[in-house]
C-alpha cells in the first residue's frame, strides 16, 4: 500500500492505494501519525477509492487515526470505499464514529 | 469428506505472507467460479485467520502456519488454517466481538466476527501450548451460464 497526502488550509486528503492488512497497516499508521502530529490538520480525509482489499486491520487503522485526530482537535473522514471495503466497515459499525461518504 | 480438489501449503509466520496466503487461496478458488463478492469474503476470512496466527498464535515468537484449501461437492469451499503457537485459553471469549489481547497493535478484536460473517461455518479448536486450528466453510452460489 502507498499513501499520497495533500494538504491545503487545514484540510488534508490522504489517498490510500493497494491492500490494507496487518502487514501494510503498520507503515500506513506511522506515515499518517507523523503527518497528523506535524501538520495538525482540522480535517483528515482518508480517500479509500483505490483500496482493493481491507480486513479488520483497516478498522484498527481508521479507529487509531480517529482517536489521534480527536486528540489533536480535528476530525477524520473516510471517502469512497469500494463495496467490499464498506462491508467490513459496516460490520465494525464504524459509521457511528467516523463520517463515511 | 469427498474432496474434488485440494491444495496444501505451509509458510513461516511472517506478516508479509498474509497477502501471499490470500493470493494462493484466491488462485485456487477461482476454478469454482465464485462471484466477486464470494471471492472477496473468502480472501478476507483467510487474511483474518492467518493474521490471528501471526499476531496471537506466535506472538513474540515464530513458527509455521499450515493451510489446506479444498473444493468439496456442491460448490463448497473448505479452508483450514493451523498454527502450533501458544493456543487460546478461552475460545468463547476470544470469539467475542471487540475482544483483543493486542490493543497496542491496534487489533480491533473483529477477526473472528469477520470470519463468522463472511463464511457459512467457522470452527475453532485450540489447546494452550499446542496451537490453534481454524476451519471455515462457504458454499458458493450457482450463477451464470
Amino acid at each position: 500500500m502507498n499513501i499520497d497526502i495533500r494538504s491545503e488550509k487545514g484540510m488534508a486528503i490522504a489517498v490510500l492505494k493497494g491492500e490494507i492488512d496487518h502487514h501494510s497497516a503498520k507503515k500506513a499508521r506511522e506515515q499518517l501519525d507523523c503527518f497528523i502530529i506535524n501538520m495538525q490538520p482540522d480535517v483528515l480525509a482518508m480517500d479509500m477509492s483505490a483500496i482493493t482489499f481491507m480486513d479488520s486491520s483497516g478498522i484498527g487503522l481508521i479507529m487509531g487515526r480517529q482517536k489521534l485526530m480527536k486528540e489533536c482537535g480535528g476530525r477524520l473522514e473516510v471517502r469512497s470505499p469500494q463495496e467490499s471495503i464498506r462491508r467490513v466497515l459496516r460490520l465494525a459499525g464504524i459509521e457511528r464514529i467516523v463520517r463515511i461518504t | 469428506m469427498e474432496i474434488l480438489n485440494e491444495i496444501r501449503f505451509s509458510m513461516p509466520s511472517l506478516s508479509q505472507n498474509e497477502s501471499a496466503a490470500r493470493a494462493a487461496v484466491s488462485s485456487f478458488i477461482v476454478q469454482a467460479d465464485p462471484t466477486v463478492e464470494e471471492l472477496s469474503d473468502i480472501r478476507t476470512a483467510v487474511s483474518e485467520a492467518v493474521t490471528n496466527a501471526i499476531v496471537h498464535g506466535y506472538r513474540g515468537t515464530s513458527g509455521r502456519i499450515d493451510l489446506v484449501v479444498r473444493l468439496l461437492p456442491e460448490r463448497e469451499i473448505y479452508i483450514r488454517v493451523k498454527d502450533c503457537g501458544c493456543g487460546i485459553a478461552d475460545v468463547k471469549k476470544a470469539m467475542e466481538p471487540l475482544f483483543t489481547t493486542a490493543p497496542e497493535e491496534e487489533r480491533s478484536g473483529l477477526g473472528f466476527s469477520v470470519m463468522e460473517s463472511f463464511m457459512d461455518k467457522l470452527s475453532v479448536r485450540s489447546e494452550v501450548g499446542r496451537g490453534t486450528t481454524v476451519t471455515m466453510r462457504k458454499k458458493l452460489s450457482v450463477h451464470g451460464g
